[in-house]
């Protein structure tokens, strides 16, 4: 199977803390991949490293078939990485339309009424089609992750990343982004998902990786995960 | 298209006033400082606004035009055009350096270091003999008047089109690609670059783009007033007016700054004359106070409210 994200043994610290030591992972084309651990293992800084958000961290990325260490998130966004936003980041004052066009407008480098279609397309497939003419900061919970993701495949991406875009919501709401997510990689987008929601993470991922302590301390299909003496140990302690 | 149309009648009238006789000079005298606000308006809006980036070092800008302007005169007798032109250019350069050092600070942080800025600069021409340093200069104006009867009148009409040129550029950036993203930098930084948003660069050019407006504004001071000194160039009261006239008028569109600049800036010019001096400054801030507090997205804000309730 082809590999399409490669992370060689990244190192970030924050002065003297060690946020990830030697992490290497890596992600197959079209793939699903959950990413766990308890709070504080590192998962959202490794995402912050793989998105570019930090650039200043050891070891190199690769990510289809290049080296985008260097990289700043922008580039990389360009390359064919997007992500959502753990806390929803919204541009606040545009529409929900306005707000999908931005990445219309970088990525493709077209925002006309083409794109205005597409985004509507995406809208529609996401069931927030109803809302595009609404200012985003009117929007719910549900629907301001729902939004992130749209606005993250407004950028056409090859390699999805969730930061917990189920955090703090309903049953219900959690199985429609469920939803949402397993139709986009259908589509042929390889996802990464953290999340804290179990079942979520359990019923998405063909493969999950555990983060403790800036250390991946084992990865294996769900059900091997969740019997892993190491991950109980890491969740539960002691 | 209708812009092209509007500006182009509104400085055809402009200019047929400064032609005509029979208006008092002093008309002209007040005018070219509203007009120089909505330049600084404009041009303060366009990083401040846009991008939410808060520059404080509005006197540094245009005491680079103005003494850029000084220089070129006194050394090669150089026109009011390629003063204003070579003003410009240095205090764009200015905002691209500025930009560079500072844009990777984030909200007060870089407001601090615009403010730095205009102190260092001062301390400079305070110390600079050949441009007069803290005593100032006297500067003679040349006799060329093109088809105007004064000076005054002459500079009045150069503002003017400096103004419609600097609203024309606050509108296109507005609309185009650079004002898309750097309303996304202002509403989250860190969403805009994983949208793709080249977020350094814009904002890179907004500073730009802004710094040579102010210095173009401050590049005709000189003449103006046929003198220049550092205290009054370096005033940190430009940078309050310059910041609360847009926001006023109200930051989201290009117009808010020339509300906000035409309305304020004349009366302004009115308290000077019939009032005091003094006043002028109280009025922008007490204005400034009670538009933060009960209309923050300025006057632009209470318009669509109030089309909104009438609906």
């Amino acid at each position: 199977m082809e590999t399409i994200l490669e992370v060689n043994n990244v190192i970030k610290q924050f002065g003297g803390f060690t946020a990830l030591s030697e992490v290497s992972l890596h992600v197959n084309k079209g793939e699903r991949l959950g990413l766990i651990g308890p709070n504080g293992s590192g998962k959202t800084t490794l995402i912050n490293c793989i998105s570019g958000a930090f650039t200043n961290y050891q070891g190199s990325i690769r990510f289809d078939g290049g080296d985008i260490s260097l990289l700043k998130a922008h580039e990389r966004t360009k390359r064919g990485i997007a992500r959502s936003f753990q806390i929803p980041r919204p541009f606040s004052s545009m529409t929900v339309m306005e707000n999908l066009l931005v990445p219309f407008a970088f990525v493709g480098g077209k925002d006309g009424p083409e794109q205005q279609k597409e985004a509507m397309a995406i809208l529609q497939g996401m069931g927030l089609a109803d809302k595009a003419f609404v200012q985003s900061n009117q929007l719910s919970q549900v629907e301001l992750r729902k939004m992130e993701l749209a606005r993250a495949m407004a950028a056409k991406p090859k390699l999805l990343i969730s930061d917990e875009a189920m955090a703090g919501l309903a049953g219900t709401e959690v199985d429609e982004v469920l939803d949402i997510l397993f139709d986009l990689n259908k589509r042929g987008i390889t996802i990464i998902m953290i999340e804290h929601i179990m079942q979520a993470v359990m019923k998405f991922s063909q493969r999950v990786v555990c983060l403790d302590a800036g250390k991946i301390i084992c990865e294996g299909t769900p059900e091997t995960i969740v019997k892993n003496p190491e991950v109980q140990r890491a969740y539960l302690g002691d | 298209m209708k812009f092209a149309t509007y500006s182009s009648l509104l400085l055809l009238g402009l200019l047929g006033l400064s032609v005509m006789g029979g208006v008092n000079e002093y008309v002209f005298f007040a005018g070219f400082v509203v007009l120089q606000f909505v330049v600084l308006a404009t041009a303060w809006n366009i990083l401040g606004g846009y991008a939410g980036y808060v520059n404080f070092g509005v006197p540094a800008f245009i005491a680079v035009g103005a003494y850029t302007a000084v220089v070129l005169f006194k050394s090669i007798s150089a026109p009011l055009l390629v003063q204003i032109l070579g003003g410009g250019v240095l205090a764009g350069a200015l905002g691209l350096g500025v930009g560079l050092l500072t844009l990777k600070l984030r909200g007060i942080f870089f407001s601090i270091a615009t403010v730095a800025v205009v102190f260092i600069l001062e301390t400079i021409v305070n110390n600079w003999r050949y441009v007069g340093g803290a005593t100032g200069l006297q500067l003679t104006r040349p006799a060329d008047l093109w088809f105007f009867d004064s000076y005054v009148r002459m500079l009045f009409f150069v503002m003017a089109v400096l103004a419609v040129m600097s609203v024309a550029i606050a509108r296109y950036v507005q609309d185009s690609f650079l004002g898309r993203g750097l309303r996304a930098v202002r509403d989250s930084e860190e969403a805009a670059e994983c949208s793709g948003v080249p977020t350094l660069k814009i904002k890179l050019i907004a500073c730009t783009v802004s710094g040579a407006l102010m210095g173009i504004a401050g590049a005709p001071m000189p003449m103006y007033l046929s003198y220049i000194e550092p205290s009054s160039t370096f005033n940190l009261s430009y940078s309050i007016y310059a910041l609360g006239m847009p926001i006023i008028g109200g930051t989201s569109h290009w117009i808010g700054p020339v509300i906000g600049a035409v309305l304020l800036a004349t009366l302004q010019q009115i308290v000077t004359v019939t009032v005091s001096n003094e006043l002028n400054v109280l009025i922008v801030g007490v204005l400034l106070v009670l538009f933060v507090v009960i209309a923050p997205e300025g006057i632009l804000g209470l318009i669509k409210k109030w089309k909104q309730s009438s609906k």
